[in-house]
């Protein structure tokens, strides 16, 4: 993240950055922990929700209630629902106490070089303020093309009827048991919408919304990009984020219209106590092009698998998935083309990277429906091994109802090779930086697809989590 | 002026194969000694276990660098005492790039402030590699990723010239090179700035008409059998190998 930003006064030493405005208070409110009808009810209420959003969100949460934990994947069973806080107004999240982010955070933090303001919110200690300048040239550029930026709240009071036209459209509140949850609770994320044949330059980042709870628990995005347009989402952050909430479950819908085009990018790298458990759905309209660059670091479990609609005639969509679990991680990540129209092509490349008992997971599906003719699709996996403890699968589903069409798969495990190692040590490189170089190599195809700041990042990050693994 | 010294080296693969048989050599800083021999005498392996390849386990012997004694260390120690290995076989590191992965190893050896910047380091690569004739800009490019085999043997060499190091083993890099191939890289490894012992490993008397040794060895079935100046070479290519073995 190389962008400035301004927090409040901290009891920490060496702030130098400029203090004094205010952000306007809002009521407070925070649910007890728990679940229930009235919790949700009190959500809608407290954000003086319309009536049928308040009937949405019941639903919902009675649909979350019936359904069991998916047993197809990785062990859910340690989510304790009844412990967790389901909302706290952005107004409400005091800044905790600077000395009570673990030590292992901050030291990675300094070690990959996070300025000292972000680092403060990056730690969930400190709220979110960017330079108000940045933020105002950029909304005034938007909305002179019309496009809409904000927070999904913000978006229902403000123009409810496109928000209902397409909240759900995609991501249906029974599909399952975390949609639900998502949909009883959800607070915060963004809400895009791009008009017909407006091309946004630059790419719009989640912290760009100012006063807004980027990080929410339960953030419920929406983009919309009609007819022609072009837009570049990017949420999330390289750097770890730590958080005490122990589980993140998104909603993330995105509609790309005839001939328009959406590229998201995310990085997650949630601090390694939380379940990260995110639904994520494209649709994609004739000639559209529809994009997911899905960077998968941090959680403790973590199960995301972006998957693209192609709907209309000549769609296409790319996925890029990567994927590092650590010690301790499950990385269970992957994605999903489906298609439904002719001459529709996808292609997903995911990489993994396991090291010190971590376990990652390819979990992927193409399904092609009856006269959905001329269609291409090719998934490539690659999964690299570091060590004998850590572990990778790969899970490949593909169902195909037509017969004229064109499906690659292919897949490869691999080891840090010796000759490899030996190769670069012969240079004068440790193992450590040999290691480093040999894993962001194979990552390679997939960072640079990132914007320069995360993948300067992400690079320090791996090679930080190597001397760690080698050391 | 330093020395690498090589004392009565006995070496076994993993699986107990026995190839070095008390190989004892002294190359001093500004010397290129040529070594030649059959295949499997061990040529390469000398190579490799010299450079600590950890996939051979040295039974007896030493290696030093004047006294310091290289023997136990890992390549990465060995490579900043001031060796350098020139492979016959390059691997390739897929998404490596080849100008930043040589800044980082050229980097390896200096001192903060001598450091190279990657502007200032990727000059310096446009240099050499002229010298060199590259066909494509292989600053560009990833670490012998894609590389026809001339292109590796070059790539080894322009490795050779930037790193600078005191002591340089190059293991057959005249093999599969066609003339001006290898005109190039003979002139470049000649025409170093620094001084730098060589131990030029070879199958052919060819690279020789360009890189004239000061000494030549002759290695059969893991010992040197015969040593001697650059006519011993010239001997060879007349009557081969075999006249050494049964006498």
């Amino acid at each position: 993240m190389k962008h400035s930003l301004m927090v409040k006064k901290q009891t920490v030493k060496n702030t130098t950055y400029a203090y004094g405005f205010h952000k306007k208070e809002s009521s407070v409110f925070k649910t007890p922990k728990g679940i229930n009808q009235k919790i949700v009810e009190s959500i809608s209420d407290h954000k003086n929700e319309p009536s049928w959003m308040t009937k949405i969100r019941v639903e919902a949460y009675q649909i979350f209630k019936n359904y069991e934990l998916p047993k197809w994947g990785p062990d859910l069973s340690g989510i304790d629902f009844s412990g967790i806080h389901y909302y706290n107004s952005p107004s409400n999240k005091k800044f905790k106490n600077w000395m009570d982010v673990p030590k292992d955070i901050k030291d990675t933090y300094d070690k990959i070089g996070v300025p000292e303001a972000e680092k403060k919110f990056l730690a969930g200690v400190g709220a979110q303020y960017d330079s108000e300048v940045v933020y105002h040239n950029l909304k005034n550029e938007w909305e002179k093309l019309g496009v809409i930026f904000v927070d999904t709240d913000t978006a229902l009071q403000k123009y409810p009827e496109l928000f209902r036209q397409y909240f759900g459209s995609l991501v249906p509140t029974a599909d399952n048991k975390f949609s639900a949850l998502n949909t009883a609770v959800w607070s915060g994320g963004s809400f895009l919408y791009v008009p017909k044949n407006v091309k946004v330059e630059i790419p719009l980042q989640a912290y760009f919304r100012i006063n807004a709870n980027a990080m929410g628990q339960f953030e419920r995005t929406l983009i919309i990009a009609e007819e022609g347009s072009y837009v570049h989402y990017i949420e999330g952050c390289s750097a770890p984020i730590y958080t005490g909430d122990s589980l993140h479950s998104a909603v993330v819908e995105v509609i790309v219209k005839k001939g328009a085009r959406v590229r998201y990018t995310t990085v997650q790298n949630w601090s390694n106590n939380v379940y990260n458990l995110v639904t994520k759905r494209m649709r994609v309209e004739e000639e559209g092009v529809g994009e997911w660059v899905d960077g998968n670091l941090g959680s403790k479990i973590n199960m995301k698998y972006p998957s693209l609609i192609l709907a209309g005639k000549g769609a296409r969509g790319e996925l890029l998935s990567l994927a590092y679990a650590g010690r301790g991680q499950h990385q269970d990540a992957g994605g999903k083309a489906i298609h439904l129209a002719p001459y529709t092509t996808s292609t997903i490349t995911s990489k993994s990277v396991s090291v010190g008992g971590g376990r990652s997971s390819y979990r992927g599906m193409v399904k092609i429906a009856n006269g959905a003719k001329g269609v291409k699709s090719f998934v490539r996996c690659d999964a690299l091994l570091l060590d004998e403890l850590s572990r990778s699968d790969t899970y490949p589903v593909n169902i195909v109802e037509e017969q004229d069409v064109t499906l690659g798969h292919e897949a490869s495990v691999s080891k840090i090779g010796e000759q490899q190692l030996f190769y670069l040590m012969s240079r004068g490189l440790s193992e450590t930086q040999a290691t480093s170089l040999i894993v962001n190599g194979f990552i390679e195809p997939i960072v640079k697809e990132l914007p320069l700041e995360y993948a300067v990042e992400l690079n320090r990050l791996i090679n930080l989590s190597m001397e760690n693994a080698i050391a | 002026m330093k020395s690498l010294i090589i004392e009565n080296l006995y070496v076994k693969t993993s699986d107990g194969k026995e190839i070095l048989k008390g190989i004892s050599l002294v190359i001093k800083q500004n010397e290129i000694h040529a070594i030649m021999g059959p295949n499997g005498g061990g040529k390469s392996t000398l190579a490799q276990v010299v450079m600590g390849n950890p996939g051979f386990t040295i039974t007896k012997g030493k290696i030093l660098i004047d006294k310091k004694d290289i023997t136990k260390l890992p390549a990465n120690k060995r490579a900043l005492s001031g060796l350098f290995l020139g492979f016959q076989y390059p691997v390739e590191v897929p998404g490596v790039n080849f100008a930043n992965f040589l800044r980082m190893a050229a980097n390896e050896k200096k001192v903060k402030s001598e450091k190279s910047s990657p502007i200032a380091f990727r000059n310096l690569i446009a240099q050499e590699s002229k010298k060199l004739a590259f066909s494509h800009d292989i600053t560009k490019r990833f670490l012998n990723e894609g590389f026809s085999g001339g292109e590796k043997k070059k790539a080894e060499v322009l490795q050779l010239a930037l790193l600078k190091p005191d002591f340089a083993i190059l293991d057959e890099p005249d093999s599969g090179l066609d003339v001006d191939a290898l005109k190039y890289i003979s002139k470049t490894i000649t025409g170093l700035t620094f001084p730098v012992g060589i131990l030029l490993i070879t199958h052919y008397q060819r690279i020789l008409h360009f890189i004239k040794p000061d000494f030549v060895h002759i290695l059969i079935d893991g010992k040197i059998v015969k040593s001697g100046n650059h006519l011993l070479a010239k001997q060879i290519e007349k009557s081969g190998y075999e006249t050494l073995t049964n006498g």
